[in-house]
């Protein structure tokens, strides 16, 4: 469908007839926008909508069970493919329950769209049938939002949305359009020629900094990269970038969970993941180092543990894209306000400049890799084996031998399984590992892999599942079955709250108050029930025959891994407590008396 | 500080706290002055006062000037914030800028007697405050000029009877030829 009418012959201004209504403006702004697939649920506010959806077959639809689902499915199809994800929901209780999503987004900076339908706009403010202020409501869990004055100006208004969603950080945002805007006849608007705005100034990456920022790591002893969801967002450009600037300099990287992936975790130069659960190299590395080079990365408070120790003897470059993440929660000594990328591409060319003349003598850093080799054999993700019950770490582990070589998708829900899937399943590509990291939404994985599996219809996605989490947003198999999404739910099956029960025990004394699941449903009862397929492993012996069977099959599958009840998340940095103030094992945390200060933070 | 109440947060010493006069110049849209106070609010930044209003017809730009508190390093992040939004053009730092004016309008009611009103009428000769209106015992003086200015007059009145103030909060323009 051509996006600019033809130019009428007879008539200066086109006729009304070759004007389109709001509804196909949207869908004809979508298409050029290269929108291939929407996550939505229909409602009354949005019919006109659909009534256009159902005449064109360029979009394809996946209808959810709720909206939350399709705000994580848009999430998960863009953390894979790196676009915009799409979903589209009704007004009132359709757009309140996408917020959920929406706020996940704009912490963890994923860019998608959420259209919501609005009652029509001589009835704002009237208290109408599912009316709500969505702007108002979305305000603070958008990076912007639209109440769509009119048909005419809805074209630009997407195209600008698209910009926003992509430009600068990414993030969501919010086109709300009246019903009757919908109905509206109007021209359509190129996307070449709909004027946008910038989030953030485009800025140039300043070639004195460079230069600080090289000289600065020339002269470490101890440095380390410590890298994050940036990476992942600036690209694919940019993990070859990070490679490339670890080869060349020989600096140790650690990641934040937001941006595995983005350096092979099978590299020697490879730290595994910092922070509260992050392996003992990589916060000893973060605690004594001498030179931290922070690349897309935001000095989250899971990674800084307690900010007035948070590595004290270091110098700080932090290269970001977003001004006001710079000096946020740290102070740093140089700020580079750039894209991941094309920072890292430029440090790369200043560092290869300056070893021209005065090649880097990289025995510098000869004490600094045997400190970390001496870490390292610490093993921090170790854990007791069992030989009758299945340790939920042992289940990851096999899961990750079985899957390797395929092309694997992960995805997770919120708790120690997702923790769990952090430390023992290990990335080499970005763009594979989905999880919900600054707001930690439960319920986030299944219907991220729904969104993974949308855009990657070959590849093996799984959800690596708490049996609380799951239960969130679990009506979403009835999508998996519908659309043809064979996605694998792992659930780790502990029974309980995991999460809430491990900081019980060590913060609380104990009382395991409402952490305890009774009344577990029979997950493989369940999956039959949707009509996919149900699978239960309960000994060690049997564990890696089911995945096998898990895997041979081309449905949707719920796989109930029952572990151990009561094993803990480790190491850990309790609350409150420095980076090298890890405790390892039971033992220890039992021993650790969690400062009042401490026990106040999340 | 109380037993009950909950320790401030660890993080690193912020620094002494200064008042800031900031400047956003936005788009005028709907909404745009509730995303600067949402943002300022759920950010747990002060207000301490707000005016907005058009200033440019042409290119449909708003001119909001705040004034906050904070240390350095708070007003940055501030400024950072505020810059982030879609509609937001540019934020000034008027109190950092040599060659910013600012003004503030203020009405101040004062009712007193005798020696008193002598001398509330005396002080507001000094600071050129105009009365506007007047009865026997009570004055209400008009008074424009720098915050600093207005706070010093109010806290002079304060013995002298006073009873009510209203004030426009800051405005702010640069010297000379330049526009922002």
């Amino acid at each position: 469908m051509s996006a600019q009418a033809a130019p009428s012959e007879e008539n200066q201004t086109p006729a009304p007839a070759k004007q389109k209504t709001g509804a196909e403006l949207l869908l004809d702004a979508l298409q050029e926008q290269g929108v291939e697939v929407i996550f939505g649920y229909p409602g009354g506010a949005v019919l006109p909508i659909y009534d256009a959806l159902f005449q064109r077959d360029s979009i394809r639809h996946i209808l959810v069970r709720h909206e939350q689902g399709a705000a994580h499915a848009a999430e998960g199809y863009a953390r894979a493919t790196g676009k915009v994800g799409v979903l589209l929901v009704t007004s009132g209780p359709g757009a309140t329950n996408a917020v959920t999503g929406l706020t996940d987004a704009l912490l963890d900076s994923v860019p998608i769209v959420c259209i919501t339908g609005q009652v029509p706009r001589k009835l704002i403010g009237t208290d109408a049938f599912q009316e709500c202020d969505t702007v108002g409501i979305t305000r603070s869990c958008t990076k912007h939002n639209y109440l769509a004055p009119s048909a005419e100006r809805l074209p630009a208004i997407v195209h600008e949305a698209f910009h926003i969603a992509k430009n600068g950080r990414p993030g969501p945002v919010v086109i709300d359009i009246p019903k009757d805007v919908q109905f509206e006849r109007a021209d359509y608007t190129p996307r070449a020629q709909a004027k946008v705005r910038d989030c953030v100034p485009a800025t140039r990456v300043s070639s004195t900094q460079i230069e600080q920022a090289v000289e600065l790591m020339r002269q470490a002893r101890k440095p380390v990269l410590y890298t994050g969801g940036g990476i992942v967002n600036s690209g694919p450009q940019a993990s070859a970038a990070l490679r490339m600037l670890a080869r060349e300099t020989g600096f140790p990287v650690t990641s934040t969970l937001m941006g595995l992936g983005a350096f092979p975790a099978s590299d020697p130069q490879w730290l595994g993941m910092l922070g509260m659960h992050g392996s003992l190299e990589a916060n000893n590395a973060m605690h004594d180092c001498d030179v931290m080079v922070c690349i897309g990365a935001r000095f989250d408070d899971r990674v800084t543990g307690r900010l007035d120790a948070f590595s004290p003897n270091s110098r700080k470059i932090h290269v970001d894209i977003d001004p006001s993440s710079i000096n946020k929660n740290v102070p740093v000594d140089i700020a580079l306000v750039a894209d991941a990328g094309a920072a890292m591409e430029a440090l790369i060319h200043e560092w290869r400049r300056r070893n021209a003349a005065n090649p880097h003598d990289k025995a510098r850093l000869d004490l600094w890799r045997r400190q970390i080799e001496a870490w390292r054999a610490r093993k921090s993700f170790s854990y007791a084996p069992c030989d009758k019950a299945i340790k939920p770490q042992l289940a990851v582990e096999r899961l990750y031998a079985l899957t390797r070589g395929k092309n694997v998708y992960i995805t997770t829900e919120v708790g120690q399984h997702q923790m769990w899937a952090a430390q023992h399943f290990h990335f080499e590509e970005p763009n594979h590992w989905m999880t919900s990291g600054g707001l930690g939404t439960m319920g986030y994985g299944l219907p991220a892999a729904l969104g993974v599996q949308t855009a990657f219809p070959d590849a093996l996605v799984i959800d690596i599942a708490g049996d609380a989490s799951v239960q969130m947003t679990m009506q979403e198999m009835s999508t998996a079955v519908q659309h043809d999404l064979p996605i694998k739910v792992f659930i780790l099956n502990n029974a309980y709250l995991g999460m809430v029960r491990q900081w019980q025990e060590l913060l609380h004394g104990g009382r395991y108050s409402h952490s305890y699941s009774a009344s577990l449903p029979d997950f493989v009862k369940l999956a039959e029930a949707y009509g996919c397929v149900g699978l239960r492993a309960e000994r060690p012996d049997e564990l890696d025959s089911k995945i096998g069977e898990m895997l041979s099959v081309n449905r949707p599958v719920i796989f109930d891994c029952v572990v151990t009840q009561e094993e803990n998340v480790f190491p850990m940095i309790p609350s409150g407590a420095a980076h090298n103030e890890m405790l390892f094992g039971d033992a220890e945390a039992r021993r650790h008396e969690v400062s009042a200060k401490g026990k106040v933070l999340v | 500080m109380a037993d009950d109440a909950p320790p401030a947060p660890i993080v690193a010493d912020e620094g002494p706290a200064r008042e800031a006069i900031l400047a956003a110049i936005v788009d005028n849209e709907p909404g745009v002055l509730a995303r600067i106070v949402g943002l300022v609010s759920a950010r747990g930044y002060n207000i301490e006062s707000l005016t907005v209003a058009e200033t440019d017809v042409e290119r449909h730009t708003s001119r909001i000037t705040l004034v906050t508190r904070g240390s350095d390093a708070k007003i940055e992040q501030i400024k950072a914030q505020l810059a982030r939004l879609v509609p937001v053009r540019r934020v000034i730092d008027v109190t950092q800028e040599r060659d910013a004016l600012e003004r503030e309008l203020a009405l101040i009611k004062v009712v007193n007697a005798g020696e008193q009103r002598v001398e509330s009428m005396r002080l507001a000769e000094i600071f050129r405050a105009r009365a506007l209106d007047t009865t026997h015992t009570s004055f209400v003086f008009e008074i424009t000029g720098a915050r600093a200015k207005i706070n010093a007059f109010i806290e002079l009145m304060q013995p002298l009877g006073l009873k009510e103030v209203s004030r426009t909060g800051v405005l702010s323009i640069r010297r000379g030829t330049g526009v922002d």
